[in-house]
């Protein structure tokens, strides 16, 4: 890894991040171009949430980690915080890990 | 009225603080397998905190590293890099407005940009408030990333492997709590799980970060149906 690779990495993330915030004011987007727009962020991040949940490289990803965010995502769902969430998700994956689940 | 270009000091609930904080914990420990792992990838320490202030994206952070320790040309990571973050278009898309009117306040906030921050603001229905959390959980995650990343580097192998402690499982987890608002709305929720679909299941077949920008295809889903094909429902 060199610092060229490095820079140039870090220029072409940077022109992805900016280029929206700079864009949408020129943009005149209409009501459904806004909810279509926030929709796609919220597409996004399920999609990152369900492949970082279920996968791991190109393969499964086993199974204390999806049980461990479905805990999660019932706490959740029952408006648990925030906090006990996050912990209850790791706390059981751990677990399920000690006891020999992968 | 004091909507200048950054944001003042107005005090977050004290709620979302500690949502902020919780998730920059796990945000640490990930920044400290990432120092450790680059180190005993071959990377200097320096390169590693380099990467981590100029690039600030795990993900491909982690890639790139790996394509590098696996005997990949620059180039390769490079790419691979590169399409990871492509979604950070869309999200500054989805998000440009919150970032404040100056072209500093976009310049800078649009580097504060990560899948965390982007689901903390669009948590918030009142735009004002998510402004301003996207402003200090982007601040927050960042300020934290740095120092763990230099810390897991110095550490090394003892940092040991998140998975241990369930921290691939907390990411995803975060994720979700915070998706649930906005997966209430039924055409969101048909969008975003027919994405997460395609997404899950191109995974063994496509590379890293092309799955996910599939799941885009599931916005179509928000198109109002032919007349002919609208029935009964909705």
């Amino acid at each position: 890894m060199t610092v060229t690779t490095i820079v140039l990495l870090a220029l072409g993330t940077y022109a992805f991040r900016v280029a929206g915030p700079l864009l949408r004011d020129r943009l005149r987007l209409s009501e459904a171009a806004r909810r279509g727009l926030a929709v796609a962020a919220t597409t996004l991040l399920t999609a990152l949430m369900l492949t970082a949940a279920f996968t791991e490289g190109p393969g499964f990803a086993g199974w204390a980690r999806p049980i461990g965010v479905a805990v999660g995502g019932v706490l959740a769902w029952r408006r648990a915080p925030f906090v006990v969430v996050v912990l209850a998700a790791a706390g059981t994956a751990a677990g399920l890990r000690l006891l020999g689940v992968p | 009225m004091v909507s200048s270009s950054v944001p003042r000091g107005q005090a977050l609930e004290p709620e979302v603080r500690r949502d902020i904080a919780a998730m920059a914990v796990a945000v640490g420990v990930v920044g400290l397998s990432f120092g450790a792992i680059a180190v005993a990838s071959g990377l200097s320490i320096w390169l590693a905190a380099l990467m981590s202030l100029l690039v600030f994206a795990g993900g491909s952070q982690f890639m790139a590293v790996g394509v590098v320790a696996s005997g990949g040309a620059p180039l390769a990571a490079l790419a691979a890099g590169l399409i990871l973050n492509a979604r950070h278009l869309p999200f500054g898309l989805a998000i440009g407005h919150l970032l404040g009117r100056g072209l500093a306040a976009r310049l800078v906030g649009s580097h504060l940009l990560i899948d965390e921050s982007v689901a903390f603001a669009l948590a918030q229905r009142d735009p004002e408030r998510a402004r301003r959390v996207y402003w200090i959980s982007g601040i927050t995650f960042f300020v934290v990333w740095q120092p763990a990343v230099v810390l897991g580097g110095l550490i090394g192998g003892a940092v040991g492997d998140p998975a241990v402690f369930g921290v691939d499982a907390a990411f995803p987890a975060a994720l979700l709590a915070l998706l649930l608002p906005a997966l209430r709305d039924a055409a969101t929720r048909r969008a975003a799980l027919t994405g997460g679909a395609v997404a899950v299941l191109t995974t063994p077949l496509l590379p890293a970060g092309v799955p996910v920008l599939l799941a885009l295809c599931g916005v179509a889903l928000l198109l109002p149906l032919p007349r002919w094909a609208r029935g009964e429902s909705s």
